[in-house]
């Protein structure tokens, strides 16, 4: 209901001499309460989108064993239906982050890819462990974990570091992004917290003391 | 006695035993506002009723947050099946099994208030009495032959027909007047009941439980409408006082 | 923006549309409550389709998944149940506002020259509805989804020769099944809310072609040249019509008069509406039935299987007919005796306003017929049910016969000229 059409009906009964004010008041009166119950009756249309209760749980923070990582090894858990790894980094990892920094994109993960705790060289909480969404920055694929020298063959002098095979982005064991890649980011670190020396919640930090 | 409750099952006057659905069913107090109801509710139900019969479409944390209850000490004492709290609330006797034991497998109880009502429950679970004649020892009244056994037993005692003589057109008639117990049980029968009732009052919390949230969005819903009525009642005397 | 509008109206005439068979529509303007119900099926259907492609997003069309799928729904989606109550309580609402539209056509004689086809029309969106709530009551897989497709379904049976063969190809399998119910939610969520759509275009199409009728039964449209300028509308009108017709001072236009009628009896119907739908969804087990809360059991019958309510009428003539054939032909002679309607009716008199009262009475013997019709196939059967149907089955005949009989040389009274003042 437009003012234009009452207007043109108002001329158009002229000689009835309808009373404009009440008549346009009560339009944009109806008119605005109208509006809020097509905005009511949107809501549960719009909220039905959202992730369900069933889908948010499975959401929900995971709770990890970790006492029986070895060091070296990588170890898978579903965050959100997403790969989220862990690895236990060798003090020779540990050690190698710092030696190639200058050919690394973010090496002091300037952009906010990670809780503020995990910004540091290690990108982890405690340094030994390194957790991270295994999706790549790029377009979304997983890269893979080479190891043990594996990762020399994509970049030289660096022995390990994760390889995405769908566009050849590189990542090294902090899961820093190497310069000249298609992966624009660091690799996601999800917030986590750890309850004692073996078991690591994802999804949520510790909160602030 | 078994020759006699069978006698006494053609004798009853119509009330209580006649089959189908003109049984007469007691009011089930349900409220589902009564969360600490719907609390005891939920304990008698994981604790009786989870042995056997499913609540599959609802999950324990939904559960637990519409009760109340903090997933804690839902999960310390109210859930012995499943792992996580997220679980959907299953029971833990194999399909195969349920099928063997008691002739039919145990219904899915998620939504049994929406298929017998509240009423039927409450009298249902009221109306066991023993009968050596049946499998599990018990009959029922409201639900002839059921193939169920009275798992409430222990709390409500052993119960049993009981009838009187009276004199009905000049004859003595031996007149059904109700279930009474031995008295062995936990309970007593004012707590029986309310335990009864908190049971259906969690099964009706079950079948739709969004039914609080329902209302509430309801009568706003309702307001809304009636100031809606208003003003296009308004608009339209509006525009037709003109038209004669 | 004028200019943009009239760039598109040179290319597409959106405005001259709206015009016409909306704004400038000349409508009775002693229209009655009665006629608002055509309104409220087209939002009912605008609801039924919104709310039923909501529904898809989550519903999972097969015999293991469907009957979890809508608990789902109403557990687990973000006010999954609003959606889905929207759509259970719409389906009922639907047939309410439609049987009421029909009765409505019947007492003023809507369906009459020049309006045949227009009733034919609408005849095929009951008949198209009838088989769109029918195929959507199965798929939820309850019980009463399931034994009610059963026995609706071995219907087809009764036809000689094909029937059996024919009730296999239609479920797609022995027996009910994933297949069948497969293929009614196709059929459910796309062919025939097609079908709906287009017959209502028809149907409105049709309407504006021969005009709206009205509780008098008065034209409103007079020959080119017999109405002097005091005697025309003042109101604008589409020179669609008036440059065919003389149109008298006996209407309003559809836009803001008719609108505004049909939104105060929209918000009295949306009041209803919300009301059952928070509150009272289940309608005592008329609009979701009971039974449909336990999951389909191929193996166990419910005690009672019934219809849903708006199916009971014709559910009942088909029981009162001792013989399966001819109760399934009894049935659909039933709805097929309403498609007939405007040549069984010889009378040149629409109302009943002005119709003798012999038709007043008939009127109102088939009314209460139907509903009487409606307690009897949805109550358990009873002796007395049999012969009270087969009864009230007859009666449901006779308005067609008694009609096609009196209406040859009908007493009627003077219509008048114009629309009484």
């Amino acid at each position: 209901m437009s003012n234009v059409s009452v207007d043109a009906k108002d001329s158009a009964l002229s000689e009835t001499q309808p009373d404009n004010t009440r008549r346009r008041f009560l339009t944009v009166a109806t008119s605005v309460v109208g509006a809020v119950g097509v905005g009511g009756a949107a809501v549960p249309f719009v909220t039905s989108w959202n992730p369900s209760a069933k889908a948010k749980a499975a959401g929900a923070d995971v709770e990890v064993d970790i006492s029986a990582i070895e060091p070296g090894q990588l170890i898978r858990v579903m965050w959100r239906s997403k790969p989220v790894w862990i690895v236990r980094r060798t003090p020779e990892t540990l050690a190698g982050l710092a030696d190639h920094e200058d050919i690394l994109r973010d090496p002091n993960s300037e952009a906010e890819q990670q809780p503020a705790f995990a910004k540091n060289r290690y990108r982890s909480l405690k340094e030994e462990y390194l957790i991270l969404v295994g999706i790549c920055t790029h377009l979304g694929c997983s890269p893979q974990y080479l190891k043990d020298g594996a990762f020399e063959e994509a970049v030289e002098g660096v022995p390990d570091g994760f390889f995405c095979p769908c566009h050849g982005s590189k990542f090294d064991m902090a899961g820093r992004v190497f310069q000249s890649v298609p992966a624009p980011l660091n690799l996601v670190v999800p917030p986590y917290q750890f309850v004692d020396d073996t078991t690591v919640i994802i999804g949520s930090e510790a909160e602030a003391v | 006695m078994r020759k006699l409750i069978i006698a006494l099952a053609f004798l009853l006057p119509g009330a209580v035993f006649a089959a189908g659905g003109n049984v007469h069913l007691d009011k089930a107090p349900v409220d589902l506002t009564d969360k600490a109801s719907l609390q005891r509710g939920a304990k008698i139900f994981m604790n009786y009723c989870l042995g056997c019969h499913s609540m599959q479409y609802q999950r324990y944390q939904r559960t637990f947050s519409d009760l109340g209850i903090p997933d804690e000490l839902g999960q310390e004492y109210l859930q012995f099946t499943g792992e996580k709290v997220t679980d959907y609330i299953t029971r833990s006797m194999p399909e195969d099994n349920a099928a063997t034991w008691f002739g039919a497998a145990p219904p899915d109880l998620t939504l049994v208030n929406r298929v017998r009502g509240s009423d039927w429950i409450y009298t249902y679970l009221r109306s066991f009495y023993v009968d050596e004649s049946r499998p599990f020892g018990v009959n029922n009244a409201v639900f002839k032959d059921v193939g169920m056994p009275h798992v409430l037993q222990p709390l409500q005692g052993t119960p049993r027909l009981t009838h009187e003589e009276t004199m009905i057109d000049g004859e003595m008639k031996e007149q059904f007047v109700g279930i009474k117990t031995d008295g062995d049980g936990a309970l007593s029968t004012e707590e029986y009941d309310q335990a009864v009732a908190d049971l259906v009052n969690f099964l009706a919390y079950s079948g739709e439980p969004f039914r609080l949230q329902s209302e509430s969005i309801g009568k706003w819903v309702l307001v809304f409408i009636i100031v809606l009525f208003f003003f296009v009642f308004l608009l339209k005397k509006e525009y037709w006082k003109e038209v004669h | 923006m004028n200019a943009f509008l009239n760039w598109i109206e040179e290319r597409i005439p959106m405005m001259r549309v709206a015009n016409m068979h909306a704004i400038q529509y000349p409508a009775p303007r002693n229209m009655n409550f009665w006629y608002v119900f055509g309104f409220l099926a087209t939002i009912v259907l605008v609801n039924q389709i919104v709310t039923g492609i909501w529904l898809t997003m989550n519903y999972n069309p097969t015999a293991e998944g469907a009957f979890f799928s809508v608990e789902y729904i109403m557990r687990e989606v973000d006010f999954g149940w609003i959606i889905r109550y929207m759509h259970s309580t719409g389906a009922s609402a639907f047939f309410i506002v439609v049987y009421m539209h029909m009765f409505r056509g019947m007492i003023y004689g809507s369906y009459q020259k020049p309006r045949e086809l227009l009733w034919v029309f609408g005849m095929f969106i009951y008949l198209a509805l009838m088989a769109e709530a029918f195929m959507g009551y199965v798929l939820p897989w309850g019980q009463m989804s399931y034994w009610g497709a059963q026995v609706i379904v071995s219907l087809f049976s009764a036809i000689p020769v094909i029937g059996p063969d024919l009730v296999i190809w239609i479920q797609g399998d022995y027996v009910i099944s994933g297949a069948t119910l497969n293929r009614f939610f196709a059929l459910h969520v796309i062919a025939l809310p097609l079908v709906i759509v287009i017959l209502v275009f028809l149907h409105i199409i049709a309407l504006h072609e021969v005009g709206s009728n009205n509780p008098d039964g008065v034209a409103i449209k007079h020959k080119k040249g017999s109405l002097s300028e005091s005697e025309k509308t003042p109101y604008e009108i589409h020179e669609y019509y008036t440059s065919k017709y003389d149109i008298a001072d006996d209407v309003v236009p559809f836009f803001p008069h008719i609108v505004l009628k049909d939104l105060v009896a929209f918000s009295v119907f949306l009041f209803v509406f919300c009301y059952i739908m928070f509150f009272a969804p289940e309608m005592g087990g008329k609009f979701l039935e009971h039974p449909n809360f336990e999951i389909a059991n191929p193996l166990k019958t419910p005690e009672h299987i019934f219809p849903v309510w708006y199916f009971t009428p014709f559910y009942a003539i088909l029981k009162a007919v001792p013989d399966k054939l001819f109760g399934v032909i009894a049935m659909f002679g039933a709805i097929a005796a309403l498609f007939a309607l405007p040549w069984l009716d010889r009378g040149r008199v629409k109302s009943w306003r002005y119709r003798c009262g012999l038709h007043k009475v008939n009127l109102l013997v088939f009314a209460a017929v139907f509903v009487f019709l409606g307690y009897l196939g949805g109550t358990p059967q009873e002796n007395w049910k049999i012969i009270a149907s087969q009864i009230a089955t007859v009666f449901y005949f006779g308005f067609f016969v008694a009609l096609f009989l009196y209406s040859k040389n009908e007493k009627t009274k003077p219509v008048p000229a114009r629309i009484p003042k």
